[in-house]
């Protein structure tokens, strides 16, 4: 069955439409990294060389997780899950502190995140246990894997990384929604409160004093903005707001290129990007982004069984999750948590894991042919 | 188990969710697109100067002020090289850190440089709290600057006057444009922090002395470092002035004051240049043109001597029998006398139930308008005053001048009072009674002069009825051209007096120096011409006595000219509280006109100068008319 998939069939249209959105998301991910990070002297790779290696690593990831039959996969995932916890277990213990939360282990000349490998092994984990067997009634299909995904969610919040906790969630809540809840009803106000989220959330969020807001924050992320009172976001929308339609240039972003826009490597790397190419930049930006989706969403449309789509559906939710998120607080309209935009942030781990669940995804769109599992 | 038709309803189900979904996401991205556009392209413009806001800050480069010379070319006014501290807020992460380490690293007055920091004004901008930092204090602050983000030592020119005191009321002072001047248009090339003139011709031609300020723009990062020089506009240094002022004179003339409290005002009557204009008590501009606490300026202001107050172009004074020359003038002129009108004085004047009387007791016999002047005899003016009127009187007094600015080139000048019943109405509120004309004859009462005023009236007298506006700015050098502009001398107007009234007045001031009351005044080395007077400051009782305690004592006027036929400088002295005018106020103008006597003629204002820089036109003086 491996032969039928790395057989002489070629890519197709479809593929290469896929390979190319891809490519050119990374592309301008690497670009925006080199133009912040080129001024820098220093010793050691820049960030946009290292950035390229961890590609490369993720490129092997994503040829792994291409050629590796899903099912394969999915069969071995409650022992990944299990690996997982372990992991954030240790990483509570021996873990890297960095902006005042252990989130990292350390190996070698390198250290990695569980909590970004946590999310796919979560997709694989609701994954297979939605399509081994029927799950029928209300326990098996809300609390049950409820109680399967509350390990994970409570390890990552002891870090604390809010930003990692909220993608979990959010990969559980809409895997739930496709699959879990039959109540149209429930259905109904769950699609609703995660589309209403982002407003409710403002108007909540907006409503707390600002000493309030910052114990919330300072306690479940210590890492982001105590006391800054709202100076990142600012700098981020005026990082944004001041490139127009046609940006400032390669190189001519003066809030990344002089330090205004905190964490322009990471989190607010959308808005070097805006800053430098405007509103052109952005909506080519977004349209790759929304393309992306588009594919995706027929992947799972047209996967050939339940735990394909289920695989693919869970990767939509943390793809769709992040890039939302991550977008909507750099233009301002959420609040700002930690979470990174997929295939530009700077970052080993979630560039890894993010392209191994691409490999995932197109894995289960080239499969959809095969008649044996 | 899993069966076959479960799972594909399952995956029905599914796929129309995921389509629901699909449609969800991609309005989401929409509304992501839409919030971009808001702010790239709504607000666009907005941001974009916030960003330019953020990452460049303007340093002003302070222009030099220009200079002042007296007519020598003497040195009043200059510049000296000192460091000024700037705060920039923006930069600043801890204000109240910030103040702390000012105060105990440098000492700084704290609620000086809390006022500094709540200042209106950008937070991008370099704000000055502190000038004429010590080398110390700026090194020290230089040496520290990682720990004092948004601090910034920047060598600048500080104001400097050679001559100290001498001078201060007519050279004035500089200091920080305060927030009100701000607000003016004419001030609307300036900053928080720019220095102008406060007072003197530092204030009245501010403008030229001002140049115009430069700027660097800098490139900084978020940290505050300066990353490279954006574009530099040199600033432009302001024109320099040359007084009419003869620095010896107007030393010798504050010398001659002394401790006393009064003003002397010469001036050449041939073309209003002034050449001294002394006031006391005066100031040290050194001082006031640096940053002084509340308290230090509480000092300065409530000192019993009100050393700001310029008395000779500010003072107010009754002129006393400085008057009778407008009198005799105004007498002659509408034929209310003849020259050889003769008028009884025997000490006194009875007017209804009341006798005014005469200075010398015993009275001075029958007297004409000469005699009048020379012994200055009060009845002889009671008389010729009753039967002009006030009316009358009151219109040659303003065609001398009196009641009006002289229009000289220095701040806050008084125009003094002529009374008439119409202002006496008008300001007190009651009617002219015919006791006060009387009193107004011999220049008491209601009426008020300045020095420089009286100087004014006997420079048109010496110089026969023709007057020029008084004037301290001879010429200015233009920076921008560096070329010599004398200023224009303006003619105030043409009495159009008789050639025998004057002549009548000018032979008895000549006398009152030779035999009448100002014989003190009398000179060896050049004939000197004048008319005394006494002030009184608390009633009619006349006459100065010992017992009178120094603050009732009148004030002393002498006003002279000279040399007397073909007068090239013209006096009014006044002391405060020091008696008689022929005893206090002569010897002093004796004394000024002597050492103007010993100096080589004046030679016009900075010849030699122009002649160096560029010959300029020479200005043709503009006749006005009166």
């Amino acid at each position: 069955m491996i032969d039928r998939v790395i057989d002489g069939r070629g890519l197709d249209n479809f593929d290469w439409r896929f390979l190319a959105t891809v490519g050119a998301i990374l592309l301008i991910g690497i670009l925006s990294l080199y133009s912040i990070t080129s001024g820098q002297s220093g010793s050691g790779l820049p960030l946009y060389g290292k950035q390229m290696i961890w590609i490369l690593m993720g490129s092997g990831a994503f040829l792994a997780m291409l050629l590796t039959d899903y099912h394969k996969i999915a069969r071995v995932a409650y022992v990944l899950y299990g690996i997982v916890l372990l992991l954030l277990i240790v990483v509570l213990i021996v873990g890297k502190t960095s902006h005042g939360a252990q989130r990292w282990i350390p190996l070698g000349p390198f250290a990695f995140q569980p909590s970004e490998f946590a999310k796919l092994v979560l997709i694989l984990v609701l994954a297979r246990y939605f399509a081994s067997a029927p799950r029928e009634g209300w326990l098996p299909r809300v609390v049950i894997p409820g109680l399967i995904m509350a390990p994970g969610l409570i390890l990552i919040l002891q870090q604390p990384d809010l930003g990692s906790a909220l993608s979990f969630l959010a990969i559980f809540m809409g895997v739930l929604l496709l699959v879990g809840v039959r109540s149209k009803a429930l259905d109904l106000i769950l699609l609703f409160s995660l589309m209403l989220f982002p407003f409710v959330w403002e108007i909540m969020w907006g409503a707390l004093h600002d000493y309030q807001r910052e114990r919330i924050v300072a306690f479940v992320d210590p890492s982001y903005d105590t006391g800054g009172k709202g100076y990142h976001a600012l700098q981020s929308r005026i990082a944004i707001g001041s490139g127009e339609l046609l940006g400032k240039g390669l190189y001519g972003g003066t809030q990344s290129q002089l330090d205004f826009l905190p964490e322009g490597h990471t989190d607010f790397i959308f808005a070097v990007f805006a800053e430098e190419w405007g509103f052109v930049g952005v909506l080519l930006l977004l349209g790759l982004l929304g393309g992306l989706m588009i594919l995706a969403m027929e992947i799972a449309v047209r996967a050939k069984d339940l735990l394909g789509t289920l695989l693919a559906s869970g990767i939509i939710a943390m793809l769709s999750f992040s890039v939302i998120v991550n977008i909507g607080m750099t233009v301002g309209i959420f609040p700002i948590v930690g979470i990174p935009l997929p295939m530009m942030s700077y970052g080993g781990s979630a560039t890894i894991t993010t392209m191994a669940a691409l490999g995932l995804l197109l894995n289960v769109k080239r499969r959809r042919l095969s008649l044996f599992y | 188990m899993h069966g076959s038709s479960g799972s594909q309803h399952e995956l029905h189900e599914l796929h129309r969710r995921l389509r629901v979904v699909k449609v969800g996401i991609l309005i989401v991205i929409g509304l992501l697109a839409f919030r971009v556009w808001q702010l790239q392209i709504h607000e666009g413009d907005r941001y974009r100067g916030l960003s330019e806001d953020n990452r460049t800050r303007t340093v002003l480069l302070e222009p030099a002020r220009g200079l002042v010379y007296d007519r020598n070319g003497a040195l009043l006014a200059n510049n000296v090289p000192s460091f000024g501290l700037y705060v920039t807020l923006e930069d600043v992460p801890d204000r109240e850190v910030l103040i702390r380490q000012l105060v105990d690293l440098i000492g700084l007055d704290e609620e000086l440089v809390r006022e500094k920091l709540a200042g209106a004004g950008s937070r991008f901008v370099p704000r000055k709290i502190k000038d004429r930092l010590t080398l110390r204090d700026a090194a020290l602050i230089e040496s520290r600057r990682f720990d004092l983000p948004g601090l910034m030592v920047q060598a600048e020119s500080q104001r400097n006057y050679p001559a100290g005191v001498t001078g201060s009321h007519l050279v004035g002072y500089v200091g920080e444009v305060s927030e009100a001047q701000l607000n003016h248009p004419e001030f609307s090339d300036l900053h928080q922090g720019s220095v102008v003139g406060q007072y003197g011709v530092e204030l009245t031609f501010d403008r030229f002395l001002r140049g115009r300020a430069g700027e660097r723009v800098v490139e900084v990062d978020a940290r505050g470092h300066e990353k490279r020089t954006v574009r530099v506009y040199k600033p432009q240094a302001g024109d320099d002035l040359y007084l009419t002022i003869d620095i010896r004179l107007q030393h010798l003339a504050e010398d001659l004051l002394g401790e006393e409290f009064g003003a002397i005002v010469a001036l050449d009557p041939t073309n209003g240049e002034l050449l001294a204009l002394a006031s006391r008590p005066a100031f040290n501009p050194n001082a006031l043109s640096r940053e002084l606490t509340k308290k230090q300026w509480a000092t300065v202001v409530n000192h019993a001597g009100r050393p700001l107050t310029n008395r000779a172009t500010q003072g107010q004074y009754p002129p006393g029998s400085t008057l009778k020359i407008v009198m005799a003038a105004a007498a002659l002129e509408t034929n209310t006398i003849v020259p050889s009108t003769e008028i009884g004085c025997s000490g006194g004047y009875r007017f209804g139930r009341r006798v005014y009387r005469d200075w010398k007791a015993g009275g001075h016999g029958l007297m004409n308008v000469h005699g009048a002047l020379v012994d200055s005899c009060d009845v002889f003016f009671y008389t010729v005053g009753q039967r002009m009127g006030i009316e009358t009187m009151a219109a040659y007094m303003s065609r001398f001048g009196l009641g009006q600015q002289t229009g000289v080139d220095l701040p806050s000048e008084q125009s003094g009072i002529v009374p008439s019943p119409a202002w006496k109405k008008k300001v007190k509120k009651e009617p002219w009674f015919p006791g006060e004309t009387i009193s107004a004859s011999i220049g008491q009462g209601f009426i008020t002069v300045t020095p420089i005023q009286m100087a004014q009236v006997t420079a048109t007298v010496a110089n026969d009825g023709v007057s020029f506006r008084p004037h301290l700015v001879g010429a200015v050098m233009e920076r921008t051209t560096g070329r010599v502009q004398e200023l224009p001398i303006v003619a105030r107007g043409r009495l159009n007096l008789r050639k025998k009234t004057l002549r009548i007045i000018k032979e008895a001031m000549k006398e009152v120096v030779t035999e009448g009351t100002a014989r003190r005044a009398e000179s060896t080395l050049i004939t000197i011409a004048g008319k005394t007077g006494t002030a009184q400051t608390v009633s009619l009782r006349i006459g100065a006595k010992d017992d009178v305690s120094k603050k009732l004592r009148d004030h002393a006027w002498f006003v002279a000219y000279a040399p007397a036929d073909h007068p090239r400088i013209a006096v009014a002295v006044l002391v405060e509280h020091s008696g008689h005018g022929g005893s206090a106020a002569a010897p002093l103008a004796k004394e000024l006109i002597e050492t103007f006597s010993k100096l080589p003629p004046m030679a016009p204002v900075v010849t030699e100068v122009a002649s160096s820089v560029a010959t300029p036109d020479p200005a043709p003086a503009t006749r006005g008319s009166l």
